[in-house]
């Protein structure tokens, strides 16, 4: 069965180059934590408290006429700057929550402006939801997390566990600290992003970690420069259907993305970073985590020898 | 040898398919409910208080607080409006519907419409829960002005308090607000009282209602509010739609450049698969919101990987020299292990997505928990099935039709 083993071809030798990808990838986490630190995360209303008001204005406006018209309203609230976005929409954020009669009231002065057409959506958390939120969410990633790499310690080994573990935390944060550099608006659907990534960037973990467990059983790999053959042939052995994969995804992310509705634009985006992140760390992370730990494992043994 | 009897089955299970897809498609469509971010509606989150400070919220007071909610939706002549009651203390309401007025019916659940009648001193002598069921109706004054009629289930307990305040003032109050203060001119023995005041026939209807539907037993405070306006809510599904189409699109030709016969197969299955993931929608009565359509698409991609690993795996077999058959059956049980274990950790995400999450991400957990499960069906087993009769039929004997090269097949 060695024949189509021996044949594959290795375009590049990813396994000897793996401290330059760690490196790589330190850097832009490194970056990211900075930032996230000094800049913080642009938090939605789901998470931070307050109201955030879409608008469909359906004729070509003036944002600065459209906050003479809330202001109004609510002379002593701060909000954000009427931004406009799609065709003839525009968001904006009040710090505090507003009530129904006063967002009513907005609704018919716009109504009266510009016509029948207009049409709201609302968006109102209380503080003491906002911040059960965050919890919430950052629980269900830990467990999510936990009971996946429990899944890859029973079905593989604890090593495989280990790495996927470390591929994951990258996978997390690599879109977190992209949001954060870029200043991007974090809700809850960030987080349904996430956990889709999380289950994402694992199964192209474990489709390679499947070929590398396979090859372990009909190539020989005895020694350091025998394993990591073993690894660079899995790996390549796998790179179409990971390029493959990753690309039909992709392609169907960045639709979402670039034609889909404005409230999802940035679960889209979310989910392209982590594709993209996740697909990267499948083969140059986590399958290296791997390789490090398991010679490290080798060396210990001869040790004892 | 050409084998025409398996190809032939392809053939019917294929314009089967087709056959139902195309005919129900448009019915099955119009049967999912959407949700209220893609039709318009509102989602209120309400925290439960007591009435009385000291007393507890427990999950009765709850139960019958969602249920009192719900039956004054229906006064609003909304149909099907969604309470979930979230333990310790919350309750949401969904209603997806585009005429719903909004803002009315807000006010509407808000009201906790405690009648009660009480003497000159102020004590209630009887109270909305002494009324007959359905007890309140409209009538008609001698002038024809509308006004509310009330029934009251025990006549002897309504003739004793109308004996002890004969001729004075008895005030009926709607919560802390008097509607009218009618001086008791006789004692009423048959149980039956008045409330006049301004009515139109309309207002007097709806107090009506109000008093049937009892008093709210609950204090509601309004802690999260989305509301999504009709307009926005169809622009949304018509952008998000028109995005899903092209990514199909261009999924579906990839799969054709890249894997020929099987790519065909896979495009097949990929349609059997979008068909019945509305199907199994409609039977659930879901709703679909706009993550679970992310969800959705999100699972298409998940279901072409099963493809892709299959394909790649016997593109790979073919490679070694293989026959396509053997090819075949070496790359179905080589990649079958490897997407189970994907399956199965998506799953892991979406049951953790469900216990964990908040309402909008529950509904994308349950949507791509639900399509992971029919993407096993349709495009393992399914696409298994018919790319076995397609290869048994010997029709497609050539590595060319696997988007093989000959040249890059080895000898063995």
């Amino acid at each position: 069965m060695s024949y189509d083993k021996d044949h594959t071809v290795i375009r590049f030798d990813i396994v000897k180059n793996r401290r330059k990808f760690f490196i790589a990838s330190s850097v832009i986490i490194i970056i990211g934590l900075l930032f996230t630190l000094f800049q913080g995360l642009h938090l939605g209303v789901d998470f931070k408290a307050g109201t955030r008001l879409d608008m469909f204005i359906g004729k070509t406006f003036n944002p600065t006429d459209v906050e003479e018209v809330i202001k109004k309203e609510v002379p002593n609230v701060n909000f954000s700057k009427v931004t406009p976005y799609g065709e003839n929409q525009a968001y904006t954020r009040f710090d505090q929550t507003i009530s129904s009669d006063t967002l009513m009231k907005m609704e018919m002065a716009l109504k009266a402006k510009y016509g029948q057409q207009v049409s709201k959506q609302v968006s109102s958390v209380d503080p003491s939801i906002a911040q059960e939120m965050v919890q919430k969410a950052a629980i269900a990633v830990a467990i999510a997390a936990v009971g996946i790499a429990i899944y890859i310690a029973i079905r593989f080994q604890w090593l495989f566990g280990i790495a996927c573990v470390v591929g994951l935390a990258h996978d997390v944060f690599i879109p977190i600290a992209l949001f954060s550099i870029l200043g991007l608006e974090v809700d809850i659907t960030f987080i349904a992003a996430l956990l889709t990534i999380l289950g994402y960037s694992i199964n192209d973990k474990i489709v390679i970690f499947d070929r590398i467990r396979e090859n372990l059983r009909t190539m020989k790999s005895k020694t350091i420069p025998e394993l990591e053959h073993l690894v660079n042939v899995s790996l390549w052995q796998t790179m179409r259907r990971s390029v493959y994969t990753v690309a039909t995804v992709f392609f169907t992310a960045l639709a979402l993305a670039v034609l889909g509705s404005e409230s999802i634009q940035n679960f889209s985006l979310a989910l392209l970073f982590g594709l993209v992140s996740g697909t990267y760390s499948s083969i140059f992370i986590a399958a290296q985590v791997w390789v490090n730990l398991k010679e490290r494992n080798m060396k210990k043994k001869k040790e004892v020898m | 040898m050409v084998k025409w009897g398996r190809f032939l089955l392809f053939l019917v299970v294929v314009g089967l398919l087709a056959t139902l897809v195309a005919t129900t498609t448009k019915q099955v469509a119009g049967n999912i409910t959407l949700g209220l971010d893609l039709q318009g509606g509102f989602e209120i989150l309400y925290e439960v208080e007591p009435l009385e400070a000291g007393h507890k919220v427990d999950i009765e007071l709850l139960k019958s607080t969602a249920h009192m909610i719900e039956r004054r939706i229906n006064i609003g002549g909304v149909a099907e409006p969604v309470t979930t009651t979230e333990l310790p203390n919350r309750i949401r309401v969904q209603i997806a519907s585009q005429s719903a007025d909004q803002d009315k019916l807000r006010e509407l659940i808000g009201k906790p419409a405690h009648l009660t009648f009480r003497d000159e001193n102020g004590k209630i002598m009887l109270q909305g829960s002494d009324l007959a069921p359905n007890g309140a109706a409209v009538g008609y004054d001698d002038l024809k002005r509308p006004l509310v009629t009330l029934k009251f289930s025990d006549p002897k307990k309504l003739e004793e308090a109308t004996r002890a305040n004969l001729h004075k003032p008895m005030a009926i109050f709607l919560d802390e607000t008097m509607q009218t203060n009618p001086t008791i001119q006789s004692v009423i023995s048959g149980g039956s009282a008045q409330i006049t005041g301004n009515y139109t026939q309309e207002s007097a209807q709806e107090l009506a209602d109000l008093l049937n539907s009892g008093a709210m037993p609950a204090k509601l405070v309004e802690k999260q509010v989305t509301s999504v306006g009709a307009s926005l809510g169809t622009l949304a599904l018509e952008k998000t739609m028109y995005a899903g189409y092209i990514g199909a699109a261009l999924i579906f030709i990839f799969m054709l450049v890249v894997y020929r016969m099987p790519g065909m197969i896979a495009n097949i299955t990929l349609a059997g698969f979008t068909y019945f993931c509305m199907v199994v929608l409609d039977w659930m009565h879901a709703t679909l919101t706009l993550p679970g359509i992310a969800g959705f698409i999100l699972a298409v991609g998940i279901a072409v990987d099963a493809n892709i690993i299959t394909y790649e795996r016997i593109q790979e077999e073919i490679r070694s020299g293989k026959t396509v058959l053997s090819a075949f059956r070496a790359g179905e049980r080589r990649s079958l292990i490897t997407i189970i274990d994907a399956h199965v950790t998506t799953l892991i995400a979406t049951g953790v997505l469900f216990f964990f999450g908040t309402s909008s991400v529950q509904g994308f957990a349950v949507v791509l928990a639900m399509t992971i499960i029919v993407s096993i069906i349709t495009n393992v087993f399914g696409s298994r099935f018919l790319l076995w009769l397609v290869v048994r039929s010997n029709m497609f004997k050539k590595p060319f039709w696997f988007g093989v090269k000959e040249s890059e097949i080895r000898e063995l």
